[in-house]
């Protein structure tokens, strides 16, 4: 879909936000949550954990939607996502994210 | 506890040792049979499978007697006294899953009709061969209690005291009868309800947080049972396990558990021990029998008592575990032990060994089929008084 | 579970927080027993995820739901949830589940194993329980190998995969699960992998709350045994596999949906049909029979 302008309800829509959290210490490493985030919230890090393994970090900040496929996906129960505040997309992000 | 009238059927009855184990099953609250036909165990579920649906019961024939054993443990978990039957080969196919139920410490009877062995053998007449795969069939160190009726008339009462002493002990019980007392038809007297004293399964009414389902103090106490599906959300394994029931993979968790399962039935064994004595006292020779072979052996010692001969008998009910005390206390004091067996020696190898050489062993074997010729116990006994 | 410990390099702020935060699923797990053994991206965690979700989904007393697993990696899942569970012998979780069922009638059974322990050494009771339409519900993790003990061919190995005892490749015909379940008799039949996560967590909410035999085949990838032997890469190599060849055909015959060595997976809910499970076909079948006289099982006090 391609926009020429901002739809004119876009200020009804609230886009539901998620506050991910990461057990580092049960992370093995599997890399599944930042494989199948949709929002390419995550990614590894660079340090490891106790056990050797390189966890997921937050790379994008406030673009988790709670859509909590990685607390789904997580074979070790390592992360998971609470519900946070839900906002009004950015007119501009919208246009902009179009365009490319 | 008295048993549940429904379950009992009181008066004067005709029928064959299996119908009567049945009946004492029946009697002894057993609630819960799964099975598969074998001859000559076959009777047992069939009169069970008539009588459950009359008095609240479930009986099951499952596919394989391996499925058997295991549907009788989930079973007893789920709450009912538990039982199944069969003889040689099913017994053979269920010592996996009787090491599990000794292993989570689960009440349950196992009868085993005993025919000719090994292998098919002789599907329709009688041996005693399955006496030390009672005790060691299973791999591993453990403890089971075995019974060994010689009536119909045991046939009912043994079953009902085989319950109580899994339900008191925790233990698998394996029920030996064999073909020759479980397809002989006599008098079986059931009593009324409130003559029968039977053994309720103690349970744990407490909090979720304070219940371990073993107890591994060895002070003697077994630790109550929950059921599934009251809230206790316990777990239980067949891998060696602490006392919570959580597998515990090293040598100290495996020492503490298994001599657990060893002393709650070995330390015990004068709670447990049943056997009938005769003349002991001043004995020169004691026969030492069980089963069938215990009332052809009468004869023999009628037969030699007539003859001047000091007999005594010891008649083995409970046959594991074995009265190895009094085995040893009697050996100093008698010229032999006389032990006939529709086996080529088994139980008579326990007497040897409890006799620790003070005295002579004389087997009568016969390798099954049918009954001892009591002229050969009286050859025995005869031998034994030299 | 262990304090939480957030990542120290992370680029977002977030506060930290004030008491250790609660994984959601912690009330269904044994916690003390966590990190578990499965190695590093194995699909049975997955597959547990599933599980405690779809028992939520369902709706279901949690006092009221019984687990029993067999033996193998698939089989250690029993040992980590926080409801009745079991940990039987070999094979014979089914028969130990169906006791459970019977002796205990409130209660819902699921039996979560692996492939060797259902259709291998459990094959017997596995259809016999589907023929008597009794009340389990069956999870079968396939991961194609007996991966505990080190890798073993199965009866689920596919033709030309490398196995320990097939070192030069399988040459056995495999089992296609779903239709022997549907053969057998089950009434609820679903084949998902582990990264069809959502539909696997219905199809198990829905399979839990289905009287009678429901059988839900998952395929989970096994990096340690299977995808080493097979140079198939890790777990995330294998669930990328599953991601571009999986293809979801609701109501398909399941005749037809054999897996073959790194072919298409054909995947969905294949049977959903009723039939009256075991307790009721006894309970209809002998009151006819015997009237007044019949009473039926109610479980203990």
């Amino acid at each position: 879909m391609s926009y020429w302008r901002a739809p004119l309800d876009i200020n009804t829509i609230e886009v539901p936000h998620g506050e991910v959290h990461i057990d580092i210490e049960q992370c093995k490493g599997c890399e599944f949550c930042i494989e199948y985030c949709p929002r390419d919230v995550l990614e590894l890090s660079k340090d490891f954990n106790r056990k050797g393994y390189h966890y997921p970090i937050i790379l994008k900040q406030g673009a988790c939607v709670n859509c909590a496929l990685c607390e789904m996906i997580c074979p070790d129960f390592a992360i998971f996502v609470l519900e946070g505040k839900p906002s009004h997309p950015d007119i501009d992000d919208v246009l902009k994210r179009e365009a490319k | 506890m008295k048993a549940d009238p429904i379950g009992v059927a009181t008066g004067n009855h005709y029928i064959d040792g299996d119908h009567a184990c049945g009946e004492g099953a029946i009697a002894a609250g057993c609630r819960f049979l799964a099975g598969y036909p074998i001859t000559p165990s076959t009777e047992v579920a069939e009169r069970i499978a008539e009588r459950f649906p009359l008095v609240g019961g479930m009986f099951i024939q499952m596919e394989d007697e391996i499925a058997s054993m295991a549907t009788i443990i989930g079973a007893a978990w789920g709450g009912p006294k538990v039982m199944t039957v069969t003889s040689g080969p099913g017994f053979s196919l269920m010592m996996e899953n009787i090491g599990l139920a000794v292993m989570m410490e689960t009440p349950c009877v196992i009868v085993n009709v005993q025919r000719g062995g090994p292998s098919t053998g002789l599907p329709t007449l009688t041996a005693q061969a399955d006496m030390m795969q009672a005790r060691w069939g299973s791999h591993g160190d453990y403890e089971v209690i075995a019974l060994s009726p010689n009536s119909p008339q045991e046939c009912f009462d043994l079953t009902i005291t085989a319950f109580n002493l899994s339900e008191l002990w925790r233990v698998p019980v394996m029920f030996m009868m064999d073909e020759c007392v479980g397809h002989m038809t006599e008098k079986v007297v059931i009593p009324e309800a409130d003559k029968i004293e039977i053994v309720p399964r103690k349970m744990y009414k407490g909090k979720r947080e304070d219940y371990l389902p073993f107890n591994f103090n060895g002070n003697g106490e077994i630790a109550p049972m929950i059921k599934a599906g009251e809230g206790y959300n316990i777990h239980l394994t067949g891998l060696t396990h602490d006392e919570r029931g959580y597998p515990t993979l090293n040598s100290e968790a495996q020492d503490k558990n298994v001599r657990h399962l060893v002393d709650k039935i070995l330390k015990n064994e004068e709670k447990i021990r049943l056997l009938e004595e005769d003349q002991i006292d001043g004995a020169e020779v004691i026969v030492i029998s069980y089963g069938i072979t215990s009332r052809v052996s009468l004869k023999a010692v009628q037969d030699a008592r007539a003859a001047g001969i000091k007999v005594g008998t010891i008649r083995l009910i409970v046959v594991w575990p074995f009265p190895e005390k009094l085995i040893r206390k009697l050996a100093s004091k008698v010229k032999a032990f006389v032990v006939p067996e529709i086996n080529l020696g088994q139980i008579s190898l326990e007497v040897e060994r409890c006799a620790q050489g003070k005295t002579k062993t004389i087997h009568v074997p016969h390798a099954g089929g049918w009954v001892h010729d009591p002229n050969d116990i009286l050859k025995a006994i005869k031998k034994g008084v030299k | 579970m262990s304090e939480i410990t957030e990542p120290t390099t992370s680029t977002l702020k977030i506060p930290k927080p004030k008491e250790p935060l609660d994984h959601p699923m912690q009330d269904y797990l044994r916690t003390e027993r966590l990190p578990h053994i499965w190695c590093s991206t194995c699909g049975i965690g997955t597959v547990l995820t599933a599980f405690i979700a779809g028992l939520q989904k369902s709706g279901l007393d949690r006092d009221k739901v019984s687990v029993v697993s067999g033996i193998g990696c698939s089989g250690r899942a029993a040992g980590y949830l926080r409801l009745d569970s079991f940990h039987s012998t070999h094979g014979r979780a089914i028969p130990f589940a169906t006791g459970l069922a019977l002796g205990n009638p409130e209660l819902k059974v699921a039996v979560i194993s692996g492939d060797g322990d259902i259709a291998a050494i459990g094959g017997n009771h596995f259809i016999h329980a589907a023929r008597r339409n009794m009340n389990l519900t069956v999870i079968c993790i396939n991961n194609f190998n007996y991966a505990m003990t080190g890798g073993q061919a199965g009866p689920t190995t596919p033709q030309e995969a490398n196995a320990s005892t097939a070192p030069y490749g399988a040459y056995e015909f495999p089992f296609n699960l779903p239709y022997l379940a549907e053969s057998c008799g089950a009434v609820y039949v679903a084949r998902w992998t582990s990264l069809h996560i959502r539909r696997a967590t219905k199809s198990i909410a829905e399979a839990l709350v289905k009287p009678g035999f429901s059988f839900i085949e998952v395929i989970a990838p096994c990096p340690t045994l299977y995808a080493r032997r097979n140079r198939l890469g890790t777990g995330l190599d294998l669930m990328r596999f599953y991601h571009d060849t999986a293809k979801i055909q609701h109501g398909a015959n399941t005749k037809d949906i054999d897996i073959e060595y790194q072919k298409e997976i054909i995947v969905g809910k294949f049977v959903d049909k009723d039939k009256p499970d075991f307790f009721t076909n006894r309970d209809n079948f002998l009151q006819n029979k015997l009237g007044d006289k019949y009473i039926p099982y109610k479980g203990t006090k």
